[in-house]
Formats: structure tokens, C-alpha cells, sequence
């Protein structure tokens, strides 16, 4: 039978919704306001993972986000599961299931535990060490370690929710909404500012909500009954938006901030349906007010993590906010008067506080007298040497602490208890303040690090800026409201605030035990299992930067970040090598602050929303008649036709050869189109291009090479001169962007003085491109009155005609080697068109092909394509295109670098062809070749960059970039594979046809 | 993620934004002139500054107009932004 541990009921649990969930399959309760964790405590339940190496049985120690030990499945087996989720953040609603990760085949006996005892050989840096030698082990020791660590599983299905984004601009954005946050954002919508205030919990207040001290109050009352007003309060002030659930996972430069809104979590599966369930906030705030509280300290002693060992702060929370004792033999171990309050609020409600341990040699403050007055035990300048209790705390043994802290003396005293609350003072939340990029200094007095600046754009107020009591917080955050918001007045003007004064403090970051170090297990960080000895090995093998010892020890290095340790780890790197913590600095604290999970980074970007793409005007066609389709960049292009169950090859090989034979024709509106005007025309495109333009008639269209100031090739295409100051450039699909890009540059900012401008019309414009020896005939059909003589409309001209209506821009130009036109209409017409060429090409057998049969065909005539045969390191002398390169031009873009020394070089890779010595042998593209069998190493001399079986030439044709190839022809080479060796012969590029006899058929 | 004022929108996001390297760094006229030396340091040579850095940027999601940026690349402090042509600020 288990335990009630409900001690009183309390305005955050809704006592009359009783809630039935699921831990580790069997059913509990709880109430509405509960969190997985404040639930399970009510049900006595503290065992709740295993640690990571060494499978140690942990419990909750926290109350929020920092929990590095109830790290729980939620739904487990469902398609909503999500691994790594702190129990203390869950909030339960019926239904709920979740269960502890880290341990198999379960919670209560888990095989990994044998680590535990095997851990005097799992020191620091065991895994480097271990599973460096053999490598070829590793793959056996992954699968060990995957198999019986493993932190949770993901989910198998597709995730059912809907994720969203949303950009807010606000005036002020205050971080987090206990007293500070809220007196920040009252203020600052007061004057007229957009506020937003978030807070990672489902309540406002923090922690002063459930103050429990009563010598603390603020204009007489008590602080949570004073709060609860200014709360109530700011539902009636405009300006101020306020999300609660909301936790700030990053802080970028220039107070760019992302938050995770989470809608639906607590919610029944019922509720959650068509809902959004968490909403990425895109913030852009003038000012940012970083109200992020403290975090409670740990003490670092022998055993400090078995299951019932928590902060104290948590079991204040417990008690105060929850309802909840989180024991029923309670004892406290502190260096501060905070462990009082909590003891206090135990021992109120009639559960058994054995005894308090604290480190300090006396304290004089209210709250210790009045602990005192009630009975309970103070062992002054003591401190816990062993705890025992191996899935449920059970004892402590304490021994007096020496006048250094450095050991301890006299007999041994063991206390049973089933819960320990450990207080180690508290330390700033500084991840957002550094994650903007700010520096941080150490306080020696506080043993803190606080923001070093408070700027115009971002301030810390509160515990998070090092103020810690209350008339300080209230103290300073008023002037710093004044300083930051520009103004003379606030709300917190003549409040008046009374305090409990804590009048001693002691410090040791590793508190000793009668044990020698090296027999001992203080834990340091608690989910990676490093400990104070880890960390001293590290700095005894010579580690020295905190960024190294943390990587080697692990230590920091979880889902939680180390939140609860990391400033112990620092400290006792500090005393052990001498060195003040200062100096020391600490590591880096990298977003997100708390995990997200990958729908919230992706909102509704996913599925078909996941990238854009491009179609083009005739794309229904293609899908009317079953074209496969291939991504080129964002576009979706028709690949190829097949019908009647062909398959790839079989459509690419009917598609080449009708094209050649009789008519084909291909979609080309993909095409980069960038429409060229001004004065300056001519002369920019001398500049850009390496041939000469200047003299090219209006009517005329030429291809034009463009190289990257290296020299290398960067982009091809035909430009047309369609008047005289105005011309149509194309680029190749995949590049038209970037030479738009490229041409703004050089025009804006080398050659300002030319008069030129730039427009992109690649959408504006549907190209078909007929070709074959019937495509004259076929255009003839269309536009009967157009003379298409080779005369009046020779090959590489242009004319404008129409179809019907439908004004159209024709080009005579020739990307396969058959006589083609390429026809552009306005985008909406596309369709029109294609189906009217198609109409008309009916008698001729018309054979509509895709972008692979364009790709063989234009490698039958040796037509590179920019980016499959060359990569960026291809000169047009190396492609063997000298004919492009003009010799009279003085300058145009990469001449210069033509002459370098390194691309004179004979020795270049060069574009040839390759045929293989049998014909029915079709290389693969990017297969290497040599001239060398039976050597090794062997020198490969280039690859294959083009390759097809040819229907027209019934052969195998490959083009390929070789050392040398140049002064190769006819040279036998060899393609090694896998299991064979192919012979090929160094061949002309141009396979078919070439004297361009075709073009004018 | 910065905040960059474009010179001719004004502010905006830096994902509206490229980066293209550094500033000032003028073709030379006459290319051909150049010894290989003086062309690969033209060609190949930038500076890669922690500190005040002299950049060039495009609005290239925007007015696709290039300027120039003085940023702090130790802190990603803009500390200037003016259009291409003008004279850069004196530190
Ligand atoms: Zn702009």
C-alpha cells in the first residue's frame, strides 16, 4: 500500500479533479495542478531513473527545469512519446503515461547497475581510453553501450501535432515572472511600453509565492500575499501581453530571442487533437529584462545522490506549492539560513524534521531561533560524511567538520531519515545573459557569477543579478527600471520592506568525509555520473582549460546542462590547482537553456512545406501524362515519359531517338531568364562574358561563357539581343539566382558608372523547345504566316511572332544539334502552347521528352552541361573551348587568370570523350580512371562526369575530365570497378554529328 | 541573428541579408598589367580580423542593393553602415 504524503491543500491543486496517470505501468493519482513529479511524491514515490554510467537509482531532486535525475519517456510506444522530458515540468492530466529511461529491463532491477560496483574502473575519460583500441571493436562495444545505457526513444511514426511560429516585436521582454519579472513588467506597460512577460511555468510568482518565512514582509504583509495583489493586478494593464509555459531557450545578438509556447502538453490526448501544441516565439525586443531567478546549489558529499536526496528549496516547493511532503523523516543539510524555511514549513504541517546539519559554526538569524524554539535539532559545524539506502534513503552518518573544512573529526552519529534536504546556496541564472554575449564576473563574497553589464538594451534584475533578499531586489530593481526605461517614477517608490537577516555564511565546495577521496562517490553532475574525484583525476593528468575537463569528465555535458553542479566543479578545480575562481572563468553556456524538441524548430515546415519548389506553367500536362519528375535545385522538372510500363532507360532511349528523327520537345521554362536594358548593354556583356558582344546585330542570339574571377567556368547560356539597348540573358537552371546575383554586384559595385539594369523574368516566361528534323514544320503549322526560311530566320536568330493571340519570342537556337526553336510566351500561356505544339506535332509522332533525354542528347554533341562536367575547378580551355575565350577583349570577368602560371598548366584535368571498347558497356558517372592496371597506389587521372547508352549511335558514350586529355586522343585508359576493369579509348567529346550538318536539316 | 539597417529599408532581419566578404577591395583597372603575384593577392588574399572589420553586405532578399558594414567580429557590434561608393568612417 502506498503512502499519502498529501499534508495540505494548497490553492494550486484542485483537490476536486482527481487525475489518474501511469508510471512505469502502474496507476497512481493525483490532482489537477500536479506535475508528474509533485504527484509521484505525494505517492512516496522517489525511485524514479537509473544514472547514466554507473545505473545508479536516482530520484527527484528538483522542482523544474534544472532536474538532472527525472528524466522520464512520457506516452512510451505512442506516436506523441518524447524522450528526456523532466517529470518536474510535466503537468499530469488523465491519462498520462510515462516511464523512467536509462534502465532495462527496469527501474527496479536494472542490469546496467553492475556498473556501480565496477566503478573504481570507470574512472574519467574511461570511455576514451577503453574504446580507443581495437577500432575494429568499437561497433561491439557501441552496441553494448546503446543497448544498456541509451537516453530514451524517440518516436517510430510520424508525429500527429501541429507546430507553429510566430515573430513578435515588442518594446520590453521580461524574462521569467517571479517578483522581479513582474514588477519589471508592470512597470515598464505602465509607461506606455509593449510588454511581453514570460514564464516557463504555469503559474506566476516564481518562488516568492510560497514565501514562507514570516519575519519577511513587504509593506506588512506577507511577500506571497503582497505578490498575489500585484499578479491580480496585472490583468488590467494594457500594453502587456503575458504567456506563461513559455520557457526562453536562446538569446542571440541583438536581443533576438527564441521561446518555446507550449499550448497543449498538459492537456487530455482528447484536447489535443487539432490543436497547436507548442509555438516557436520569434522575439525581437527593444529591451530585455532577464528575470531568471536562481537556481539552489547542492552540497557535494560521499553519496550525495540516492533517491529521496533533493534540494531543499524543492521540498519547500513541495510542501508549499504542491501539498506534498516529500518525506516523513526529514533532515536538512545546509550552509545557509534558506534550509530553515524549509524545515519550518515541514515541521508547520506535523511531518518530523529530525534534524538540521549545517556546515556553519552558528547563525543568529530569526528563522533559526524560532527553528530552535520548535525542538528541532541544529548539529552546528557538522557535515554528512555517508549516506546509506540503496533505492530509497535510509540514513545519514555526520562527523564534526575541522576548523578548515578540510576534514573531519571526532565519532561518527547516523540519523535515519527517508528524505534529505540539501541546501548550498544559490547560484544566478546567467545562461540567457552569456548566450547574448555578455561577460561574467565572479563575486568572491557571494561565490557567485554575476553579469558583468548592465546595458541600454538588456538588464538583470532580481536573483539572477545577484540580488538575493528581498529589499535588495526591490531596492535595485527600481533603479534599474529608472536607468533602463528613462523614467522618474515607479511602483516601487516607498515600499517598505522588512527582512530576516542572514548574518553568516560558509562556503566548501567539496565537503570531506573520514573516507580518503578516491573510496568516496560526491557527486558533481548527477545525470553524467561525474564526481569530485573525476574532476581531480582530470587535473592530476594534466587537464587544465574548464572547457577540457568538462569534455573529458563529462561533467555539464547532459540534458540539463549541469545546472545544479557545474559551479561546484569550478570551485573544486579552483581550490585543487590554486587558482581563483575568477581567473578560472566558466564554460560556455549554449542555447537552447532547455531541451526543444524538433517540431518546435521546424513549426510548419515539414511535409511538402519543408522546402519550396518551383513548377513550372505546363506542369499539369506532365502530370496529366505521367512524367517522372527529378528536383533540379527548387524546381520540379519532367525527367522522363514513360509509357506502357517502361522503364527509365527504355522511355530516355525512344524519347532520343524520336527526337532526332522527327520532332521532340522538352519543357525549358526552368531556364534563368534575365532580362538586360540600358545604354550600357553591350559593354557590360563584354565584360561578363568571355567572348565579344559588341557586334552582335539586333535579331541575333549567342552563347556566352561566364567565368568566376578565377578563371573558372561559372555559368553558360544564350543571350539575345532584342534590341539596341535590350537584351535576354539565359542561365542554367540551377544558376540563375547566383548570376543575378554575381551581375549586381559587379554593376553596383566595380562598374557603377555603367548605365544598365537588371531584371529577373525567369517566371514571367513558359519556354518549349522543339526540335528535330519536323519541328520546322510542326511551328509552321502554328504560325503559318511566319517566314521560317533559313534566310529570313537563320539558326541563332530570333523573331517575334504570334500564336492566335498569344504574343510569343522565338529563338532559332540548339541545345541537342537538331534544327529547334525555343518558343517563350508569357507564363500563363505555357500550357497553350505546349498543347498546341503538341496538336500540331501529332502527324509528325511529336514525342514530348524530359530533362534526361536532353541530357543525352546534348552529350551526343559534346554540350557541356555547368556543374555536372565542370565542378568549379574547369577552365573554358580546359573544356577545350578556346574558340569562346575572345583574344581581342582587353578585360572581361576571370581573363586575367587565364594566364596564371597554374591554369597554363598542360598537366590540367581536360574534358575529352571516352568510348568503351564494348559498346554495351555504359560507365558510371564519377568513376575514376587510370592508365595503369596492376599498380598501387595508382595515380587516377580524372572521372567520368557524363555517361550514356546513345540509341542514335547504338554505342556507349561517356564524357570525363582527364590529366592531360588534351594530347590523349586515342589513348587506351581504364575505368577500374568494383569487380571488373573497363578498357575505353580517349575520343573526340563531339560523338555525333560533327559538322553541325543537322542544324539546318 | 543581427539586426542590419539596410541603407536603403532600413531594419531588417539578417536573414534578408549576405555576407560578401571583405571591403574595399577595388579590381584593378588593368588586370593584364598585374604580375602573377599582384593578381593572386587581388584574387585570393582577405584579411580575417578579430575586431573592427570592414565588410560588404547585400540587402539580397530585399532591395538587393550592396553596402558596406563596419562590424566587430569579437562581439558582432555593427559600428557603421554606409552606402557603396562613400568614404568608410575614420575609427
Ligand atoms: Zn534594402
Amino acid at each position: 500500500m502506498t503512502k499519502n504524503l498529501r499534508v495540505k491543500s494548497s490553492e494550486y491543486i484542485d483537490e476536486t479533479n482527481r487525475i489518474s496517470f501511469k508510471f512505469n505501468g502502474k496507476t497512481y493519482h493525483g490532482f489537477k495542478g500536479d506535475t508528474l513529479a509533485s504527484a509521484l511524491l505525494a505517492n512516496d514515490v522517489h525511485l524514479v531513473g537509473r544514472s547514466f554510467k554507473y545505473h545508479r537509482p536516482r530520484g527527484i531532486m528538483t522542482s523544474g527545469s534544472e532536474e538532472p535525475n527525472a528524466i522520464v519517456q512520457v506516452n512510451p510506444g505512442t506516436n506523441r512519446t518524447e524522450p528526456n522530458v523532466r517529470a518536474t515540468e510535466v503537468e499530469i492530466y488523465e491519462g498520462l503515461e510515462a516511464s523512467s529511461q536509462n534502465c532495462w529491463p527496469s527501474v527496479e532491477f536494472d542490469i546496467g547497475g553492475i556498473n556501480n560496483f565496477l566503478s573504481p574502473f570507470f574512472p574519467a575519460g574511461f570511455y576514451y581510453k577503453t574504446f580507443m583500441w581495437p577500432a575494429s571493436f568499437w561497433e561491439k562495444y557501441e552496441f553494448f553501450i546503446r543497448h544498456s545505457a541509451g537516453l530514451g526513444k524517440s518516436p517510430t511514426s510520424n508525429d500527429p501535432d501541429i507546430y507553429d511560429h510566430r515573430n513578435i516585436h515588442c518594446d520590453v521582454l521580461v524574462v521569467g515572472a517571479g517578483i522581479s519579472g513582474i514588477l519589471a513588467a508592470k512597470n515598464a506597460a505602465k509607461n506606455n511600453l509593449k510588454t511581453l512577460l514570460v514564464d516557463e511555468k504555469n503559474e506566476l510568482g516564481g518562488s516568492t509565492i510560497y514565501e514562507n518565512n514570516e519575519f519577511n514582509k513587504i509593506d506588512n504583509k506577507a511577500p506571497s500575499e503582497w505578490l498575489k495583489k500585484e499578479i491580480e493586478e496585472l490583468k488590467n494593464i494594457k500594453n502587456l501581453e503575458i504567456k506563461t509555459r513559455t520557457s526562453v531557450a536562446a538569446y542571440h545578438q541583438y536581443n533576438y530571442l527564441l521561446a518555446r509556447e507550449n499550448l497543449t502538453d498538459h492537456l487530455e490526448a482528447k484536447d489535443k487533437t487539432n490543436k497547436i501544441r507548442q509555438r516557436l516565439l520569434k522575439i525581437r525586443a527593444k529591451k530585455v529584462i532577464l528575470a531568471t531567478g536562481a537556481l539552489e546549489r547542492p552540497l557535494i558529499f560521499n553519496n550525495n545522490d540516492r533517491p529521496g536526496i533533493m534540494l531543499s528549496s524543492a521540498i519547500k516547493k513541495y510542501s508549499e506549492f504542491y501539498g506534498v511532503a516529500c518525506g516523513s523523516k526529514n533532515v536538512f543539510f545546509t550552509n545557509n539560513d534558506s534550509a530553515y524555511e524549509s524545515a519550518l514549513s515541514l515541521y508547520n504541517k506535523g511531518i518530523n524534521v529530525e534534524a538540521i546539519i549545517d556546515i556553519r559554526e552558528q547563525s543568529e538569524s530569526k528563522i533559526v531561533k524560532k527553528v530552535k524554539e520548535a525542538g528541532i535539532k541544529v548539529y552546528w559545524s557538522h557535515t554528512i560524511v555517508d549516506t546509506a539506502g540503496y533505492k530509497r534513503l535510509n540514513s545519514v552518518s555526520i562527523m564534526k567538520l575541522s576548523n578548515d573544512g578540510t576534514s573531519v573529526t571526532g565519532s561518527k552519529i547516523s540519523i535515519s531519515c527517508d528524505c534529505l534536504g540539501v541546501a548550498g546556496g544559490w547560484t544566478p541564472a546567467v545562461h540567457l545573459y552569456t548566450q547574448s554575449g555578455n561577460k561574467l564576473k565572479f563575486d568572491e563574497e557571494k561565490k557567485v557569477f554575476l553579469p558583468n553589464q548592465n546595458t541600454s538594451e538588456q538588464i538583470s534584475v532580481g536573483s539572477c543579478g545577484g540580488d538575493f533578499k528581498i529589499d535588495e531586489i526591490i531596492k535595485n530593481l527600481n533603479q534599474k527600471l529608472k536607468d533602463t526605461l528613462n523614467i522618474n517614477e515607479t511602483d516601487l517608490d516607498g515600499i517598505k520592506v522588512e527582512i530576516d537577516q542572514e548574518n553568516s555564511k560558509r562556503n566548501i565546495w567539496l565537503l570531506p568525509s573520514d573516507k580518503p577521496l578516491g573510496k568516496t562517490k560526491p557527486f558533481v553532475d548527477y545525470q553524467n555520473d561525474a564526481t569530485a574525484k573525476d574532476i581531480k583525476l582530470a587535473l592530476r593528468e594534466g587537464f587544465r582549460s574548464i572547457e577540457h575537463v568538462k569534455r573529458y569528465t563529462t561533467t555539464g555535458m547532459g540534458t540539463d546542462q549541469g545546472k545544479l553542479g557545474n559551479m561546484h566543479a569550478l570551485g573544486i578545480i579552483a581550490d585543487t590547482a590554486g587558482v581563483k575562481m575568477g581567473k578560472l572563468g566558466t564554460t560556455t553556456f549554449r542555447p537552447p537553456y532547455t531541451p526543444l524538441t524538433f517540431g518546435t524548430i521546424v513549426g510548419r515546415n515539414v511535409g511538402k512545406f519543408f522546402d519550396i519548389f518551383r513548377r513550372t506553367p505546363m506542369n499539369d500536362w506532365h502530370v496529366e501524362n505521367k512524367a517522372e519528375f527529378e528536383n533540379v535545385g527548387q524546381w520540379k522538372r519532367a525527367w522522363y515519359y514513360p509509357i506502357n510500363g517502361e522503364t527509365m532507360h527504355q522511355a530516355v532511349q525512344r524519347e532520343s531517338k524520336a527526337a532526332r528523327e522527327s520532332a521532340g520537345m522538352l519543357d525549358a521554362s526552368t531556364l534563368g531568364k534575365i532580362d538586360i536594358q540600358g545604354s550600357d548593354a553591350s559593354e557590360f556583356l563584354n565584360r561578363v562574358y568571355t567572348n565579344a558582344w559588341s557586334k552582335l546585330a539586333v535579331g541575333k542570339c549567342r552563347y556566352g561563357l561566364m567565368l568566376n574571377e578565377d578563371g573558372m567556368v561559372y555559368d553558360d547560356g544564350v543571350t539575345t539581343r532584342l534590341g539596341e539597348n535590350h537584351y535576354i540573358m539565359t542561365t542554367t537552371t540551377g544558376g540563375a539566382a547566383n548570376v543575378l546575383g554575381k551581375l549586381e554586384d559587379y554593376l553596383q559595385t566595380e562598374w557603377p558608372e555603367l548605365d544598365v539594369y537588371l531584371t529577373s523574368v525567369t517566371d514571367h516566361y513558359a519556354t518549349a523547345s522543339l526540335c528535330g528534323p519536323n519541328s520546322k514544320k510542326i511551328l509552321k503549322k502554328i504560325i503559318p504566316d511566319l517566314d521560317l526560311s533559313d534566310e529570313n530566320f537563320p539558326h541563332m536568330s530570333f523573331k517575334e511572332a504570334k500564336i492566335g493571340h498569344i504574343q510569343c519570342r522565338i529563338m532559332r537556337i540548339s541545345f541537342t544539334g537538331e534544327h529547334s526553336y525555343e518558343i517563350n510566351v508569357q507564363a500563363s500561356y505555357g500550357k497553350d502552347l505546349w498543347e498546341k505544339c503538341m496538336e500540331a506535332g501529332q502527324e509528325f509522332n511529336i514525342t514530348p521528352y524530359g530533362t534526361e533525354t536532353m541530357h543525352l542528347l546534348r552529350a551526343e554533341k559534346g554540350f557541356i552541361i555547368v556543374g555536372q562536367d565542370t565542378d568549379g575547378t574547369m577552365t573554358p580551355i580546359d573544356l577545350q573551348m578556346d574558340w569562346i575565350v575572345s583574344k581581342k577583349k582587353y578585360d572581361f570577368i576571370g581573363k586575367r587568370s587565364l594566364y596564371r602560371s597554374d591554369t597554363m598548366r598542360e598537366d590540367r584535368k581536360q574534358l575529352v570523350g571516352l568510348l568503351t571498347d564494348d559498346p554495351n558497356i555504359v560507365l558510371e558517372e564519377g568513376a575514376q580512371i587510370v592508365s595503369e592496371l596492376n599498380q598501387s597506389p595508382v595515380e587516377m587521372l580524372g572521372h567520368v562526369t557524363s555517361s550514356y547508352f546513345s540509341p542514335n549511335l547504338k554505342k556507349s558514350i561517356a564524357l570525363a575530365v582527364v590529366r592531360g586529355g588534351k594530347d590523349m586522343m586515342g589513348k587506351k585508359l581504364f575505368v577500374p570497378m568494383e569487380n571488373k576493369n573497363i578498357n575505353v579509348t580517349v575520343a573526340n567529346p563531339v560523338f555525333y554529328d560533327e559538322k553541325n550538318e543537322r542544324l539546318n536539316a | 541573428m543581427f539586426l542590419i539597417n539596410c541603407p536603403y529599408c532600413g531594419e531588417r532581419d539578417q536573414q534578408e541579408f549576405k555576407a560578401g566578404g571583405e571591403a574595399h577591395i577595388e579590381r584593378p583597372k588593368q588586370p593584364t598589367e598585374l604580375s602573377d603575384d599582384e593578381w593572386a593577392e587581388y584574387l585570393f588574399m582577405r584579411k580575417n580580423i578579430k575586431g573592427v572589420q570592414f565588410e560588404r553586405w547585400n540587402h539580397a532578399h530585399g532591395c538587393r542593393k550592396w553596402f558596406n558594414m563596419v562590424r566587430d567580429t569579437s562581439n558582432d557590434e555593427i559600428k557603421a553602415i554606409y552606402k557603396m561608393g562613400e568614404k568608410p568612417p575614420s575609427q
